[in-house]
């Protein structure tokens, strides 16, 4: 847009550009920080350079003089530079602590065969692992306690089931009410709708979880009868509230962006305006509809007060009723009492960056199948 | 454009065409035409149905407990004793984190705003990846954020100025006002760019050409002609990134917010009460939940009136904006 001339005849000219380009790629700038600052957290955790086990191999201090320095630090949990700072008798003591620190564990665990598993390792936060006192390998999300189990399954199961509740009360409703507002309705209802969605989208998760906690769960007990009142069920379909407005307003806008000339040749050769939403429109505009439910899929697994506020108990169970700890939730709810540095803040690290990694990918591909199919109706493609 | 109803754009000139037309409008009557327009229908009636119900809720049980004495006093003993509360700290935390949060955004949201419409090669590599992260800023979940905010701003920006301004004592490396602050700007950026870059669109270009040929520079055009046409757009964008980030409690949980303080912020390196986050304190962790409730609707009622109130105000502009756009395409 406008001329470009030469920009050493205005050197201000120049560095104003300038300037301006070189802010206007602190968005590229902060999506990679984000990136960078939760993994860089994580990375030990996905090296497996963390131990949660309870004994671990202890060093006495009369053996000190056998081990490097560099074996020594490692074994203290020191950074060289603090390494560095402390004089022998300084560390000697360290030494003594550890092995006191050993002492101080109850019997009981010293002969569970449990307390000498790093449980951060890959193999246990994935697979299921027959803790002592259990019958049978279970998958256990359990971070407090002498023996900590980090094994994240259940907090997946329990995410991905209150957001296929959400998704299962929303997308039809939302793709339903799309139609009807785009096609089937007078215009004017489109003024009463359109306002009414974006007050729903105004409404903070907060308010939302306050409302399913406080009146829904209640209400829904009784219309279905079953018996945990907070249960997965009760945060899928608040949930629904929260996504309801995205996958609206992007399947409409796709339904709308259908030439009318379709409509129109449809409506000519003698369809039924119903026929014709079904038929011509929708199908016309299904990437579209994909693409919204894929976006509000990225915003369900994301969103965190709702569930946080509604159900928390991590269970591993795939029935609706019960209750689910859903990734976002767990690192809400975690987060605040972690030991900075520690296994299970890295590993807390770790969930968010699958969570980052996971609404990345449902964005990108949701972005691309909407440019995709605008190119196509504009039919450049 | 046609704009005309079907059904009624044949002229009835000749014989034929008015048979058709009256055989276009005497359809049979079709069920299923009926059943699922009726459907579709409902599921319209349904959604705004949920939204009256919440706010219906929300108001009629929060009118009464609110009043003067409970927004504008501080609470003394207990805050979840209706007697003793009030949650004025919480709207000052809340007022003082979204006021600095604008002041963060809205020159680089706009900057790189005015960079996407006015300066960029239309279709070039960069300019789609700027668009890619804005559009990928949006859609990261809030928690994210949260977790940003401690790993960047308060592990890596706090403690390193602790150590090289203070030796090392904790004054920023730990949750403050301005770590949420700034980490609530970076959520709410792609929101302003939007607004700016809509209200920029739809300056008509005559004016730029216009101001170009009588000689300013383009640098002057931007300053001069540009940014005072878009000033109701950005306007919209900072008014719904207030509102957006006013009712946001996850990336709060750790960057900054306080169960309980005593005295209101001060510093940018104090904690803060927050009243999304009161919402959450009342709601889950109240002993008396039946004691608790008016307070906790009051509170509720109180968050979503400033929210709502800012987002109107926001969608009136842009209705304005917007018919501007229109006329002139």
């Amino acid at each position: 847009m406008g001329i470009h001339r030469g920009h050493k005849a205005r050197p201000v000219e120049w560095l104003a550009e300038k300037f301006i380009f070189l802010v206007s790629l602190s968005t590229i700038a902060m999506v990679l920080l984000i990136f960078l600052f939760v993994a860089r957290e994580a990375l030990p955790v996905f090296f497996g350079e963390t131990n949660t086990a309870l004994i671990q191999p202890v060093i006495p201090t009369a053996e000190m003089d056998k081990h490097s320095p560099a074996e020594l630090q490692q074994y203290l949990e020191l950074t060289p530079e603090q390494f560095k700072a402390m004089d022998k008798d300084t560390l000697s003591m360290l030494m003594d602590v550890k092995v006191e620190a050993l002492n101080d564990i109850p019997d009981n665990f010293r002969k569970d065969p449990d307390a000498k598993i790093n449980t951060s390792e890959w193999k246990y936060l994935v697979q299921p692992h027959q803790w002592s006192g259990y019958s049978k390998p279970e998958f256990i999300w359990q971070p407090v306690g002498e023996i900590k189990k980090f094994n994240i399954i259940p907090l997946f199961v329990g995410t991905l089931k209150v957001t296929l509740i959400g998704l299962l009360f929303a997308v039809p409703l939302a793709v339903g009410a799309a139609i009807y507002v785009s096609q089937l309705a007078r215009p004017r209802m489109r003024e009463i709708v359109k306002p009414a969605i974006e007050m729903l989208s105004g409404i903070p998760s907060v308010v939302a979880g306050f409302f399913a906690l406080i009146v829904m769960a209640s209400v829904l007990q009784k219309l279905f009868g079953y018996q945990t009142r907070l249960n997965a069920f009760v945060a899928g379909i608040a949930l629904g509230f929260a996504v309801i407005p995205v996958i609206f307003s992007i399947a409409e806008d796709a339904l709308t962006s259908v030439p009318r000339a379709y409509t129109q040749a449809a409506l000519a050769l003698g369809a039924s305006r119903w026929q014709t939403a079904w038929q011509i429109v929708l199908p016309a505009a299904l990437p579209g509809v994909f693409a919204a439910t894929v976006l509000g899929f990225g915003r369900a697994i994301g969103e965190t007060m709702i569930v946080l506020m509604v159900c928390s108990a991590s269970v591993m169970s795939w029935s609706i009723f019960d209750s689910a700890r859903s990734i976002t939730t767990t690192i809400a709810a975690e987060m605040g009492e972690v030991v900075t540095g520690g296994a299970h803040y890295r590993i807390l690290f770790m969930l968010g960056s699958l969570l980052f990694a996971a609404t990345f990918l449902s964005n990108m591909a949701g972005e691309l199948v909407i440019q995709r199919f605008k190119q196509k109706l504009e039919g450049k493609k | 454009m046609n704009t005309v109803a079907p059904g009624q754009y044949l002229p009835e000139t000749s014989g034929d065409t008015a048979r058709m037309t009256r055989h276009f409008r005497s359809e049979k009557f079709d069920f299923s035409s009926f059943f699922f327009t009726g459907l579709t229908g409902l599921a319209t009636l349904l959604i705004i149905g949920i939204l009256v119900t919440i706010l219906v809720n929300i108001i009629a049980n929060g009118w009464s407990g609110l009043s003067w004495h409970f927004v504008s006093s501080i609470p003394t003993k207990d805050f979840f004793d209706p007697a003793t509360t009030g949650i004025l700290p919480m709207i000052i935390g809340t007022a003082i984190r979204v006021v600095l949060m604008t002041i963060f955004v809205i020159p680089v949201g706009v900057i790189t705003a005015i960079y996407l419409t006015e300066y960029a090669p239309s279709n070039s590599l960069i300019t789609r990846i700027i668009r890619a992260a804005v559009n990928n800023l949006a859609g990261v979940p809030s928690i994210v954020f949260g977790l940003f905010g401690v790993g960047f701003f308060i592990n890596f920006i706090g403690k390193n100025l602790d150590q090289v301004l203070h030796n090392s004592a904790a004054v920023w490396g730990h949750p403050a006002l301005i770590w949420a602050s700034l980490t609530l700007a970076v959520m709410t950026m792609p929101v302003v760019i939007v607004a700016t870059e809509e209200s920029l669109k739809a300056i008509q270009p005559g004016l730029r050409e216009a101001s170009l040929a009588l000689g300013a520079t383009k640098l002057e055009t931007i300053l001069k002609i540009v940014l005072p046409q878009a000033l109701p757009g950005i306007m919209t964008g900072g008014i719904l990134a207030v509102s957006r980030a006013a009712g946001e409690v996850a990336p709060l949980l750790f960057t900054g917010v306080a169960y309980y303080m005593s005295s209101v912020p001060t510093h940018l390196s104090d904690q803060f009460m927050d009243l999304g986050y009161h919402v959450f304190v009342l709601s889950t962790q109240s002993p008396n939940i039946d004691q608790t409730r008016p307070i906790l609707y009051a509170t509720v009622l109180v968050l979503l009136a400033l929210t709502f109130a800012l987002n109107f105000v926001a969608i009136l502009i842009r209705a304005q904006v917007r018919k501007k756009l229109r006329s002139m395409h």
